[in-house]
Order: C-alpha cells, then sequence, then structure tokens
C-alpha cells in the first residue's frame, strides 16, 4: 500500500444510514479471488435489478470516476468482511465520508489506503443534499486534515495513528519484525509463567 | 484502579508505541474459510506462520449442513482452509471432525477459549469468547496475515464501558433480549470505540451460554469487545475441556483468573443500567439491530417521527414490508431459522425445544446446532425428535442461513423469524426479510405462524 497525503478528486453521495458491509459486498460474492476485481461486487444488489440491469439512477452507475463517497451514519457496520473495502478500494474510491463508521471497517479501511473521515452529521447532511444524483469536485488534505466537497471546507476527525499510518502506507507486519527481540522476550516470559495459556497438547517452549 | 479491560490489555502489551498504538501478543488465532485472503497475502512474501500451535482452523461460514458442499465454488472454499492449515502445520476442524462446528461456539466447548486470554479471528463476533473472561475482538484480513506472520496485532485500547444489569430476567426472557433492549436504547454505532464490560447480579446470573450471546451481540451495538469477568460459573464450565489446563497448571490457571476482576473503584467512560425484570422479549422489525422493540409494540408510524429518523424507518418498513402502526404480533412469517453463534448453543436448543415440545410448526423451518458437540448432546436428550415432530428440518453444525454462504438462503421477499445476529438487508438472502429475536421467540412464531409473545405459550411449563 503506498501513501498519500493529498487527493482531488469527485464526490457522490450515498443518501443511506447504516449501510452494513453485507450490503457494500453481499457474502455470494466472497469466494472470487481477488485478482478478478472487487469493485463489480460493490453495492451490488443495490445497484442492479435482480436480473443484474444496472440500474441508471444510481449515483454509483453514473459516475464510475467517483473517488469520494458521502454517506450517512454508521457506514461499514456489521461483519469485518475485508472484502468490503476491497470493493471500494477496486472501485476507485479513496475516502468515505461520514458522521460515524464501524470500528472494524475503519481499521480495514486504512490497512487498504482508504480515509474513513469522521464528519458531523449537519455538514454530512448538507453535502448530500447539495450533491443530490450529481458528482461535485472533491479536495481531501490527510496532513491538514481538512476537506472540501461541493463547496463546504470542513475539518475531520481521524485518529492520529491512522492519519500517520495513511499518509506513510506503512506495511505493518514490517513494521512489526523490527521488534522481533521484543516480541521474542515476550514469549519467553510468558511461556515461563503463564504455562496454562498454551493450548494443552500445543507447545510451551 | 483497573478494569478488567485494563488487566487483560497490560498482561499481553509488548510495547506501546509514542502515538498510542499497542502491540499485543495473541494467545490464539482463529482461521477459518474467509481467512483465504491472509494466507494468500502470506504466500505473496513468503511468510511463514510464526505459531502453528496457537492457531486453529474451523470450517463454519462454508460448511455444509446437509450433505456434500452446494457448489464446486464452496468446496473449493473449504479445501483451501484445508491445505492452508495443512502446509502450515495448523490444526483444522474441518467436516467429519468431531470438533467441527461455528467458530465461536467450537473455541469455548474445546477449551481453547479461556479467561486471560487475548483471542482474535477474522470474524466480528469473535467478541463472543470475551464472555469467559477474555479479550477478543474482530480483525480484518490484513490483521489476519499480521497474526498469522508475528502472532500479534496492533490496536489502540478502546474506552471503557460498562452495562449494568441488575435484577432477574421474567420467565421467557433472557441474554438475547437483554442484548437487543440496550442496542435499541443506545443505537447500533452505540458503543463504537468502545470495549463493553457487562456486570451486574443478571448477568452474573446467566449461564455460559447466555453470557455468549450477551458478548456475541457486542458488535451489533458497536462495540469490537465484550466481556465479564470470570467467576464460579466461568471456571465450572472451563473445568476438564480438552484444550483447558490441568493438574498444577490449572490450580496457576485459576489463581491468575481470580484477579481478573476490575477493581472496585475503577473508573469507566461510560456507564449504563439496566433492570432485568423491566425487558420484554424483543423482536426487530427493520434492517438494523437497533431496530428492535417489546413484542407487544407496534410497528414505528414514520409519520409520527422527525425527519431525521422518519427517513430509515420509511427505508425499512419499505424493505421489509410492513405498515405503520401495525401491532408486531400480526407480522406473518413465511419460515423460522434456529442456529448460528448467537444461539445454537445446547441451551438455546433446549429453550426453543421446551416451546416447540408436542406442538406443531404452522411454517417451515431449519435448525442447525452450533456444532457437532452440540448436536450430538441435543440428540442424546432427544431434542431432534422434538424439532423433527414439531415439522422443522435438524441440519449439521455451521453459520448456515445467518450469513447464507453454504447454500442455506431465504428467497426473495419471504420473511424469517431467525435467532441470528444480523437483519441487514440481503443477510439471509437477496431480498430476504429477517426479524431477530430469541430462540423461544423463534419456535413460538413457529407454532402461530407470526410474530408472537412467548410467554403464554411458557405457562405450565419449564421455560429450560
Amino acid at each position: 500500500m503506498s501513501g498519500w497525503t493529498r487527493h482531488t478528486g469527485t464526490a457522490i453521495a450515498l443518501d443511506l444510514e447504516s449501510v452494513d458491509t453485507d450490503q457494500l459486498i453481499p457474502a455470494r460474492f466472497m469466494s472470487t479471488p481477488r485478482s478478478e476485481g472487487y469493485g463489480q461486487f460493490l453495492l451490488h444488489d443495490l445497484r442492479r435489478d435482480t436480473d443484474g440491469t444496472m440500474r441508471p439512477e444510481v449515483p454509483l452507475n453514473r459516475w464510475p470516476e467517483a473517488s469520494v463517497l458521502v454517506t450517512r451514519r454508521n457506514f461499514g457496520s456489521g461483519s469485518s468482511r475485508e472484502a468490503a473495502v476491497y470493493a471500494l478500494v477496486d472501485f476507485g474510491i479513496r475516502t468515505v465520508i461520514a458522521p460515524s463508521f464501524g470500528d472494524i471497517f475503519a481499521s480495514n479501511a486504512v490497512n487498504n489506503g482508504v480515509l474513513p473521515a469522521r464528519v458531523a452529521p449537519d455538514l454530512t447532511a448538507e453535502m448530500i443534499a447539495r450533491i443530490g444524483a450529481g458528482a461535485v469536485p472533491a479536495e481531501v488534505d490527510l496532513a491538514a486534515r481538512t476537506l472540501s466537497v461541493a463547496g463546504l471546507s470542513t475539518g475531520f476527525d481521524l485518529d492520529p495513528v491512522w492519519r500517520e499510518k495513511l499518509i506513510n502506507g506503512w506495511d505493518d507486519i514490517d513494521l512489526t519484525r523490527a521488534h522481533g527481540t521484543e516480541i521474542a522476550a515476550f514469549r519467553d516470559r510468558l511461556s515461563a509463567t503463564r504455562t496454562w495459556a498454551f493450548p494443552a497438547g500445543g507447545t510451551a517452549g | 484502579m483497573r478494569t478488567l479491560l485494563d488487566k487483560l490489555w497490560d498482561s499481553h502489551e509488548i510495547l506501546r508505541r509514542d502515538n498510542g498504538a499497542s502491540l499485543l501478543w495473541v494467545d490464539r488465532h482463529l482461521v477459518h474459510e474467509g481467512s483465504h485472503h491472509a494466507f494468500a497475502k502470506l504466500a505473496e512474501r513468503g511468510l511463514n506462520v510464526a505459531e502453528p500451535s496457537l492457531t486453529y482452523g474451523v470450517v463454519d461460514h462454508y460448511a455444509p449442513t446437509r450433505g456434500a458442499p452446494a457448489s464446486p465454488a464452496i468446496a473449493r472454499m473449504i479445501e483451501t482452509l484445508k491445505s492452508n492449515t495443512q502446509s502450515h502445520g495448523i490444526a483444522c476442524f474441518g467436516p467429519g471432525d468431531p470438533r467441527q462446528g461455528i467458530v465461536h461456539v467450537v473455541g469455548p466447548e474445546q477449551g481453547l477459549t479461556l479467561p486471560g486470554l487475548l483471542i482474535v479471528c477474522g470474524d466480528s463476533h469473535t467478541s463472543t469468547h470475551g464472555a469467559l473472561g477474555a479479550l477478543a475482538f474482530g480483525i480484518g484480513a490484513t490483521e489476519v496475515a499480521h497474526v498469522l506472520a508475528t502472532q500479534t496485532v496492533w490496536q489502540k485500547r478502546p474506552k471503557a464501558m460498562r452495562i449494568v444489569v441488575e435484577g432477574r430476567f421474567a420467565p421467557g426472557v433472557g441474554a438475547k433480549d437483554l442484548a437487543l433492549a440496550w442496542i435499541a436504547r443506545l443505537g447500533a454505532d452505540g458503543a463504537r470505540g468502545h470495549a463493553i464490560e457487562y456486570a451486574g447480579a443478571a448477568v452474573r446470573g446467566l449461564s455460559m451460554e447466555g453470557r455468549m450471546t450477551l458478548c456475541n451481540l457486542s458488535i451489533e451495538g458497536g462495540g469490537r469487545f465484550g466481556m465479564i469477568a470470570p467467576d464460579e460459573t466461568t471456571i465450572a464450565y472451563v473445568a476438564g475441556r480438552p484444550f483447558a489446563p490441568s493438574g498444577a497448571s490449572w490450580e496457576r490457571a485459576v489463581e491468575s483468573w481470580s484477579a481478573l476482576a476490575g477493581d472496585a473503584d475503577a473508573r469507566f467512560d461510560r456507564e449504563m443500567s439496566l433492570e432485568a425484570s423491566e425487558i420484554a422479549p424483543i423482536v426487530t422489525w427493520g434492517t438494523s439491530p437497533e431496530d428492535a422493540l417489546p413484542i407487544t409494540a407496534a410497528v414505528p408510524d414514520p409519520a409520527r417521527l422527525s425527519e431525521d429518523k422518519a427517513i430509515h424507518v420509511r427505508d425499512a418498513l419499505d424493505y421489509m414490508g410492513l405498515i405503520p402502526g401495525q401491532p408486531l404480533q400480526s407480522v406473518r412469517v413465511d419460515q423460522v431459522f434456529i442456529g448460528s453463534c448467537t444461539n445454537a448453543r445446547i441451551e438455546d436448543l433446549r429453550a426453543a425445544a421446551a416451546v416447540l415440545a408436542g406442538r406443531r410448526a404452522k411454517v417451515p423451518g431449519l435448525v442447525s446446532p452450533g456444532s457437532r458437540a452440540v448436536k450430538a448432546r441435543a440428540e442424546a436428550e432427544g431434542l431432534d425428535r422434538i424439532f423433527a415432530e414439531a415439522g422443522l428440518d435438524w441440519a449439521g453444525a455451521g453459520c448456515s442461513m445467518c450469513v447464507a454462504m453454504n447454500g442455506d438462503s431465504v428467497a426473495p421477499g419471504r420473511r424469517c423469524a431467525s435467532t441470528t445476529n444480523r437483519n441487514f438487508r440481503g443477510r439471509q438472502g437477496r431480498g430476504a426479510r429477517t426479524h431477530l429475536m430469541s430462540p423461544a421467540m423463534v419456535a413460538a412464531a413457529a407454532i402461530t405462524g407470526h410474530l408472537t409473545d412467548v410467554r403464554p405459550l411458557l405457562e405450565g411449563r419449564d421455560a429450560a
């Protein structure tokens, strides 16, 4: 994952609350290898009729260039499926703006370079009203923690750990492996003092 | 001055960065078929699994409940987990293994889940294991790959929240109703950013099965963590389980677990209290777990709500095919489902069977026990015959119709009374309409063919 600090793109609105990860990607598509691209599955049942026809009135279908999504509270609630974020990323979404996010979704988003920007409900409602069914220019500045959509500029809430990670594009595995000595020492202490914490029949040493 | 959360956190913290992120040691890592993305990431980088003996594979999301897998794609998901675990030297409870079942039922049942442990799994209902006094939480695929490679996880300490429930539940009311009651009050994102500790006499009075139901549903209220301090009930539950410690190791474990309860003067960032006797059987009417009301209530009327709230209610009622103001008890159901990591343990099956015994269901239904061990126990108790005589299908163990990945699904437009955890749009199948409730309430709906208050049906019976 590569880091980023500024994004200039196109925002659309998703005027729904509690868009859960089952809606972001229905379970039946999750046995597909990622290499096939998950963008086609993003909000599949909202975007398509039961016979598979694309619904032309859905903004995601009208504006495939969209990179910023403005929506209502509790976005990404539910299942921990990271495939929900893969669907957003493969579609081209880089930032989601909402009053609140599911905790696991937000963490998964950051791990894939997607910004979950928390903005007060009255402001997101105003953005959604201004965007309507259209598409508008959007700018996001991670370093300054500000964004601008449809002429509305505001700061946004983001955990500083996550901001650092999005900007640096860090790979946690490499970061963690640099702490190998501390991890080994911790494990040694555990196996000496908490033998019960290792499964019976497993290896405690 | 430390909470249960603090004690669990501190004993697993390897180091903390200046920005507040902790590197935590993982005692148990549970993987299922959905972990294929993480194993692929590992393979891409040529990395090994750091601690195969602390990692366990369980086939559940795609597990067939009636014979062979429903499609080649489903069979492939199971095969992929088997080959990934095998090539990394990880034990896997696959189809045919008597220990197979839903990962959150199997962990506690096999003694893999213990008080004081840190447990992660690529599944949001991992909060279930917190019922034993463990620090347990769901993670995404990137984190699963990280745990496989390092046996550690980065996490920022959540805020501490306590839900205190005093008093006693009325007959026919229990953990599921309690969970839906607090989620309805605080909202589906009400506990966001918090770890929830459940406490109070009503919580201490719950069996381990009930505690697991309560902690399981934490995520439906936005809490990634749910937990209950271990006590005599916990220790009695864990004793003698296959992977639990024994002998001198057991003695040391019990000593350590007894010190886990939060200090009397520990402070919480947020507190909520409820009175158990005031909680009625609860059902959901909408498309979010917060859309929940007592069974005696009526479907909300958007015309009587602020425009802010009315938008969601209108959308939800449109999807659910309900009329504003309609009494909940008049809502007809097409089928029922008893199963899932929320409510498919032995006590759940007993509660449903207590209502169904000697009665016939008016609608078809599926009963999927939480594990093969639960299935065997239920059959030994004759519960399978009660379900069969009532006209319900007794199937194999797995996630089944809760998540509709294995081919068990609800057809478009059909309405299902379900013991599961999510009434999301399309969760049980595209266009499926889900009403969440307890196993006893699902049994009541099966008998009458509509949403029903189970309490009168329990008169003269033992509520199990």
